[in-house]
């Protein structure tokens, strides 16, 4: 336990010095990292404590992206005050989402194609209403000063991210000590060996879905103030779901750090593509390959090693 | 309003199109019946099958509906070595297990193919793609009626086949009762691994229909997932006329909906019967209550 919250110490040392002394470079795959590991964490908590597997977590993602551009361009709020709307709204749609599908008693593989649906729904409605400007995106006017959550140096945004990414693992941790995460971790287990404990399935189910969406959300503001533009199939698009609950499969879903664990490995995987193509000239299109590396690595881990890259972690950590 | 000549095209191509819907949604349901899977990766296999009638076209320029049997034949063999060397050795346990490895397979088979034949959009050129039937008021391009009657001919004899020979008995025995099946001597596992060879065979027939008024891309299997299952959740899971009913039904609420809302909003008809089938009655139309 010491020498654990030693290594986190030296690990969290070094994330926040990396930036002073990295390359520009670094830094912004330090960001993608961090924002990758916060909405994995998101998945994490409905996908992998609770056990509901979503094909549509973008829902959220995009729901938080747009409620915040859409409250700054057409309101004139501060992005800043945007920020906590959209998680309000992401955690609301996770609600009513919940609602619906667990009243309907959906579980399992009906449960991932509902989400898929909501997903699509969303992403039809954003390209087609005049309030989020269809087709054409939004554009969020370039303003690089700290009050309108907008930075010229990358740093910053590397630090914000740094620091979203340690708040969803203190939440991911504190599910692991209280009695909801205990409660989630029943559900997921036998729904009906919980029910006759007497944990109310329902209400637990929805709560942790509400939580996901929240913080799914705080990542597509986060989002859409790093590249000031969102269009539907960004927010909306089945590759944000897919990414979201492949970094945590790939790490180790239900863990602390399956997804910082799985957001390290697939950008890790991400740049080691993007180097062999700038050597091999065939290979100029890298993000297909990558992706292919993506899906072997999720089927060899769902077949072979279901607790993800985590497990292997604690393995070698507890030989050690 | 609509005028009803336009809206009477509109049902009919909707029937034409749905008419290879339901082909596809009847690969995607008997996989479900036997195996109990949701076989995720169904839009990216058609893909590929897609994908193999384009360049047998541009290579040896045989006509789609000449390569129903190659392609028939060699897609029935990948599902069947697929499932034999990957999804059956992994699947153990959980369905949503299953359905993340369908997941892991479509990402590969969509990026491989992305790779592979590039981003363009591909058609096939064939000398009836422009001739038309006047029916009615309407009118309908020929390759699209030989199209529907060809998929709903191909449907007959597999239910033909799933009804008549030992095969398809043995099959309709697994996907009734698997242990019962085991102890009368059906060798569970190779009906598992015919069964998804089947279905994918399907996905080979629609292709080879699809083609000649159809386009094919790496991401053409997106379009036909959430087509596919709406289809195949709205007919009732493992019910094959709920997946020719469906098939029909979803066509014309594409053909539609294109017509009422336009063409960006139209595709929300697919997503909205797709939520509300699930949520007010998920054993479907023609489904047996779980």
């Amino acid at each position: 336990m010491r020498r654990q919250g030693l290594l986190l110490a030296l690990a969290l040392a070094a994330a926040i010095v990396l930036p002073l002394v990295a390359p520009g470079y670094l830094v912004e795959v330090g960001v993608l990292v961090f924002f990758l590991a916060f909405i994995g964490q998101s998945w994490n908590i409905s996908g992998g404590f609770a056990g509901q597997t979503s094909f549509g977590h973008a829902v959220f993602f995009g729901t938080g992206a747009y409620t915040s551009t859409i409250l700054q361009i057409t309101f004139g709020w501060n992005a800043w005050l945007a920020w906590p709307a959209a998680v309000v709204a992401g955690a609301i749609v996770g609600w009513i989402i919940a609602i619906l599908s667990f009243r309907a008693g959906l579980r399992g593989s009906y449960f991932a194609l509902i989400t898929l649906a909501f997903a699509e729904a969303f992403r039809i409605l954003a390209n087609s209403v005049s309030f989020t400007h269809a087709g054409l995106g939004m554009l969020i006017k370039a303003d690089p000063r700290p009050a309108n959550f907008q930075f010229r140096d990358p740093i910053w945004f590397y630090y914000l991210a740094l620091a979203l990414c340690i708040v969803s693992l203190l939440i991911a941790w504190q599910l692991t000590r209280d009695r909801f995460g205990a409660r989630l971790v029943g559900v997921r287990e036998n729904e009906d060996a919980a029910r006759a404990l007497g944990i109310d399935v329902f209400a637990e189910k929805v709560k942790a879905l509400t939580l996901s969406g929240a913080i799914a959300a705080a990542g597509g503001t986060f989002y859409a103030q790093k590249y000031l533009y969102i269009d539907p199939n960004i927010a909306f698009g089945v590759d944000k779901s897919i990414e979201m609950l492949l970094v945590t499969m790939v790490g180790g879903a239900g863990t602390i750090f399956g997804p910082l664990l799985g957001a390290l490995t697939l950008t890790g995987v991400n740049e080691a593509t993007r180097a062999l193509a700038s050597i091999v000239p065939a290979l100029k299109n890298v993000q297909p390959l990558s992706l292919i590396v993506y899906g072997v690595m999720l089927i060899l881990i769902v077949g072979r090693l279901p607790d993800g890259l985590a497990r292997l972690f604690h393995r070698v950590q507890r030989h050690a | 309003m609509l005028d009803p000549g336009i809206l009477f095209a509109g049902v009919l191509n909707g029937l034409m199109a749905g008419g290879i819907y339901v082909l596809v949604a009847v690969g995607l349901t008997l996989i479900y019946g036997v195996l109990h899977i949701i076989n995720f990766a169904h839009g990216s296999l058609l893909m590929l099958a897609m994908y193999a009638v384009f360049f047998l076209w541009r290579l040896s320029g045989l006509d789609p509906y000449a390569a129903l049997p190659i392609v028939i034949g060699a897609a029935f063999a990948f599902g069947y070595l697929l499932y034999r060397l990957v999804i059956g050795r992994l699947s153990h346990g959980r369905d949503e297990n299953i359905l993340l490895i369908t997941l892991g397979v479509s990402i590969v088979i969509d990026n491989v193919a992305l790779l592979l034949f590039g981003g363009n959009t591909q058609t096939v050129e064939t000398p009836y793609a422009s001739s038309f039937v006047q029916l009615g008021d309407a009118f309908l391009p020929l390759p699209k009626i030989i199209s529907f009657v060809a998929s709903l001919l191909i449907c007959a004899l597999l239910g033909l086949f799933l009804a008549r020979s030992d095969t398809g008995k043995a099959i309709r025995a697994v996907a009734r009762e698997r242990q019962g099946a085991r102890l009368v001597g059906i060798d569970v596992d190779n009906i598992f691994a015919l069964s998804y060879g089947i279905g994918i065979a399907c996905l080979g027939a629609a292709a080879c229909l699809l083609m000649p008024t159809y386009y094919v891309t790496p991401s053409s299997g997106h379009a036909f997932v959430l087509v596919a299952f709406t289809i195949v959740v709205l007919g009732g899971m493992g019910s094959f006329a709920g997946a020719a009913v469906g098939g029909l039904i979803i066509g014309v609420v594409e053909s539609l909906g294109g017509l009422v809302l336009g063409e960006q909003l139209g595709q929300i008809g697919i997503s909205a019967i797709f939520i509300l089938i699930l949520l007010l009655k998920p054993s479907g139309l023609f489904g047996v209550r779980q």
